[in-house]
């Protein structure tokens, strides 16, 4: 006899002592993108200016491939499909985190003032590195992307320390996250008119945002983050809903709003600095993921785990394209741009009922 | 005014009060050339760029609900940007009227084409769609804009001196036509700050007071496109002030969009003024772009203010 | 026993005090209804009976306990409060908007269970709404879409449940329904209901009590028929009003009189109220 007991409804289903709504949009269209995730990681590491076949590809994965294609798939392709999708992934996870406690679809992580603190602490090493002064020098030591991530870990804790007023108002973090991007903004463009030529010219092709040249070294840390925040999502899930009827009705339904909110921006600032720290800032994939997720699956709110996928899918193609098709290696923030935005386009032209 | 005569008086050489006065009125001496020459148009370009943008913003925002819009999501700084550089890249074009042509060009062929997209599916109740069109079309023209900069190094070289919005170096020839169209621009915002007003309570209600959307959304993106155009045509894309001067503004008079629009131009001259004498001061011969100035100071003057001020949600 | 009780308690924004010290108790399994002239502080006092508000001296005890002392979610499961201008969220069904009440009950593990479909279920039952259960909440009526935010509270159950101005929106039959609803529920489970109305003759017809707030102080406070009198709702609304008995139910109709056949009744009101505030 089995001691799983089972009980279903049309709206929900029990497995024992769990109980979990049955969402079937939600469900399906996180599996399509999911299949699609992994269709273009497995095409992500075939493709290359060496072609390999899908056989070959498992092949290597298995460990039963040649020496040469074996050290291609797992030393060159495989750290930088990995480290396609776990940008993707972490970016696509703080924009849905951001767009949602916001409320606003133009929030992406960057208003929390992490994208601009990670590029002005990146910009500050490698310009004053360069030029040979002594606190450049040393911060040039720890490795860029060490001080990108700690730039943009102050950047956010200065953001939420300066709109904390007995409480955090999602309003006001906005407001001050705009005057806080713009301040290091501005610092970094003066730091790189500044700066001398090959320094300026090391320190916007950083700025950009690239995968070239990722190896595991900067794929871990984004997986770690990602491992730590997917438990401590599950537990936010239900605020996040309950966000959407207001501060009010959902501390009137139990939440404590304060502690929500400060757990979901320390999560979704440690996801943007993980990514950024690794690959640069790419833009854009914030903020198309999660809309692109949330009209696939129909929701009232960016769908956490689809957003992730999404955003993994994005960075994915646009490196693949990056790679096979274009002269010369175009940096994939510019193609995740050029791929997101006419699908968003068009599902915007399309749609029925988007409010 | 005080920002205005701040910028007529200072600079890397300092001239009194009463010498400019002087040479305002009476042509003579070196003064004169300096004064007239550089600094009257610049700061003339400043008030009209600061108050171009000032307003275009809180059109914007009123437009969209939405405290993160800034004139720059409906796609204008984008698409005169990118034409700016094909331009260049294709016709290597490099006489400053020109470039002000197709960045006019560019901003409003890339404005009507956000505003079909956002109203292709249904309707224009909602500010969401046009929110999303705006930022997802900056970001593919941007995308684009991009490509061809990294592919070609005398496009890069133009594009470079264009994209960081600047007072200086730019000369009045062919800016009366760009001044006409910020006027254009200011009287269609001006027509539109009752409708804004009846959109902030909500489309439906907006309707029930007599409002046509239609009309209502028209003026007001014609409006954010001619001053927008305008104003990226004479100084370059400049930041910032389109984003951060309508909630000054607002925390200062209220949201009534017929006093806020003209504050928020005000505190968009204040601003741009003010960041320009600054950057010539702290440059010293090499003077520092206003749109760095504008953007490190006023990022932190606008972050004081926030924190102090009680905020007025749209 | 007593359910939510104030005491001493001061309220206020930032610069101005609604409340310089008030006392309240209401009683459990009671019907009251906070009513008074726009601005006289109702809402606010409803905000910090549900720990919306943080007093800013004093304080609320709930079920005997001081509010400050337990945690928002065990709040949550005794009381649940409507606030005035709750959020309607995007794409979202109505089973789902009500499905969110059960938050307080629920459990990481089980963010669903058949109990919180069945007690949904007898909430958009007891609402009238089972029919469009299935519909996006932003496709409703603003009667439909107010019966959705009380379904809401419905299937919180708590034995305390606060609404502010619960029949806004609402058509008389849908109001009618709405507050015969709130009746029905606290003859049945013995719930104690705290209202904000503005109907004065609706709230005398479904309310045991009547609070009435005016210039930070409780003006009259007992039965419909001790509180509704013309010097109370002279002084509260300004208003010059005849009460008579409602003919099919007996409690107290207010019916407003004309400004110039009023002039002589307010002379007689005067010095009667001065006696009221002697009994108060």
């Amino acid at each position: 006899m089995s001691g799983v007991e089972l009980k279903a409804r049309r709206d929900g289903i029990m497995l024992g002592p769990v109980g979990l709504p049955w969402r079937p949009r939600v469900l399906a269209a996180t599996a399509v993108v999911a299949v699609v995730a992994a269709l273009v990681f497995a095409g992500g590491i075939a493709a290359g200016s060496s072609g390999l076949s899908l056989p070959d590809v498992l092949a290597a994965l298995a460990g039963v491939a040649d020496s040469a294609t074996s050290f291609i798939v797992t030393e060159l392709r495989l750290p930088r499909a990995a480290a396609g999708a776990a940008v993707g992934a972490c970016l696509g996870l703080a924009g849905a985190l951001t767009q949602t406690f916001s409320r606003n679809p133009l929030a992406t992580p960057d208003i929390l003032g992490v994208t601009s603190g990670a590029a002005a602490g990146a910009v500050a090493a490698i310009v004053l590195g360069g030029g040979g002064y002594s606190v450049g020098a040393s911060l040039l030591g720890f490795g860029i992307p060490v001080v990108a991530a700690v730039g943009g870990l102050v950047a956010a804790g200065l953001a939420y320390g300066l709109a904390w007023r007995g409480g955090v108002d999602s309003y006001r973090i906005i407001l001050i996250g705009i005057g806080l991007t713009a301040s290091l903004g501005g610092l970094t463009s003066y730091l790189l008119v500044r700066a001398q030529l090959t320094q300026a010219s090391a320190a916007s092709q950083w700025l950009v945002g690239s995968l070239s040249g990722i190896s595991w070294a900067s794929v871990w840390p984004m997986l770690a983050v990602l491992g730590c925040a997917v438990p401590v999502l599950i537990t936010q899930a239900a605020g996040l809903t309950l966000g959407q009827l207001g501060d009010e009705f959902s501390v009137s339904l139990g939440l404590a709003v304060q502690r929500h909110r400060l757990i979901v921006i320390g999560v979704a600032v440690l996801l943007t600095a993980a990514a950024v720290s690794a690959a640069g800032p790419v833009g854009f994939i914030a903020f198309v993921a999660p809309q692109l997720a949330q009209r696939l699956a129909g929701t009232a709110r960016p769908p956490l785990v689809a957003s992730a996928l999404t955003g993994a899918v994005v960075v994915l193609a646009a490196d693949v394209l990056a790679r096979s098709l274009l002269p010369g290696e175009i940096p994939v923030g510019i193609i995740t741009a050029v791929i997101g935005a006419p699908y968003l386009i068009w599902l915007l032209i399309r749609r029925k009922d988007v409010r | 005014m005080l920002a205005a005569v701040a910028s007529l008086m200072l600079g890397s050489n300092l001239i009194s009060a009463g010498q400019v006065v002087h040479a305002l009125i009476d042509s003579a001496a070196d003064l004169d050339a300096i004064v007239w020459g550089s600094r009257v148009p610049r700061t003339v370009l400043g008030i009209v760029v600061g108050f171009a943008l000032g307003v275009a913003g809180a059109v914007m925002q009123g437009q969209t609900r939405n405290p993160l819009a800034d004139p720059g999501i409906f796609g204008v700084s984008a698409g005169a940007s990118l034409a700016v550089v094909v331009g260049v890249y294709v016709l290597r074009v490099n006489s400053p009227l020109v470039t002000s042509a197709l960045a006019l060009v560019g901003a409003v062929v890339a404005s009507v084409v956000v505003f079909a997209i956002a109203t292709a599916g249904r309707g224009l109740a909602s500010p969401v769609p046009l929110a999303i069109a705006g930022t997802a079309v900056s970001a593919l023209l941007g995308a684009i804009t991009s490509f061809l900069v990294l592919t070609d190094q005398t496009t890069l070289a133009a594009y470079r001196i264009w994209v960081v919005g600047s007072l200086s170096g730019r000369n009045l020839d062919g800016t009366a036509a760009m001044v006409c169209l910020v006027a254009v621009g200011l009287v269609l915002a001006g027509l539109n700050a009752g409708s804004l007003n009846n959109l902030a309570l909500g489309t439906e209600l907006a309707r029930g007071l007599g409002e046509s959307l239609w009309r209502a959304r028209l003026v007001g993106l014609a409006a954010i496109t001619f001053l927008t155009a305008g104003a990226v045509s004479l100084a370059g894309p400049i930041g910032f002030i389109g984003l951060t001067a309508p909630h000054l503004a607002r925390a200062l008079v209220g949201g009534d969009h017929r006093r806020l629009l003209p504050a928020s131009g005000l505190v968009g001259v204040l601003a741009l003024l003010g960041a320009d004498v600054i950057g010539r001061l702290i440059g010293g011969q090499a003077e520092v772009a206003v749109g760095v100035v504008l953007a490190t100071l006023g990022g932190v003057v606008f972050v004081v203010i926030v924190r102090r001020a009680k905020l007025v949600a749209l | 026993m007593i359910a939510v009780e104030a005491e001493r308690l001061r309220l206020g924004y930032e610069q101005k005090v609604v409340f310089d010290g008030i006392d309240l108790r209401i009683a459990q399994g009671s019907v009251t209804t906070l009513i008074g002239a726009n601005g006289c502080g109702k809402s606010t006092l409803l905000k910090a009976f549900g720990r919306l508000l943080a007093p800013l001296d004093g304080q609320v005890r709930l079920d005997g306990r001081p509010l400050r002392a337990m945690s928002t979610t065990q709040i949550a499961r005794r009381l649940a409060i409507l606030p005035q201008k709750p959020l309607t969220p995007a794409a979202t069904s109505v089973r789902d908007l009500v499905m969110r009440g059960r938050h307080p009950h629920q459990s990481l593990l089980r963010p669903w269970t058949p109990d919180d479909a069945g007690i949904v279920d007898a909430a958009l039952a007891a609402t009238g709404l089972t029919e469009v259960a299935d519909r996006d909440v932003n496709t409703l009526s603003g009667g439909q879409l107010q019966r959705a935010w009380v379904a809401l509270v419905l299937a919180q159950q708590t034995p305390t449940i606060l609404l502010d101005e619960p029949t806004t929106f609402l058509d008389l039959s849908h109001q009618l329904e709405v507050l015969r609803l709130v009746r029905r529920i606290n003859a049945e489970q013995g719930t104690t209901i705290v209202m904000v109305l503005h109907d004065l003759s609706l709230a005398a017809r479904f309310s045991d009590r009547l609070v009435v707030l005016h210039e930070g102080q409780v003006l009259a406070d007992g039965t419909p028929w001790q509180v509704l009198t013309p010097q109370v709702l002279a002084t509260a609304f300004g208003l010059e009003a005849q009460v008579i008995a409602d003919p099919v139910t007996g409690s107290p109709l207010v019916i407003p009189l004309e400004p110039s056949a009023g002039s002589l009744a307010s002379s007689v009101v005067r010095d009667e109220s001065e006696q009221l505030v002697r009994l108060g």
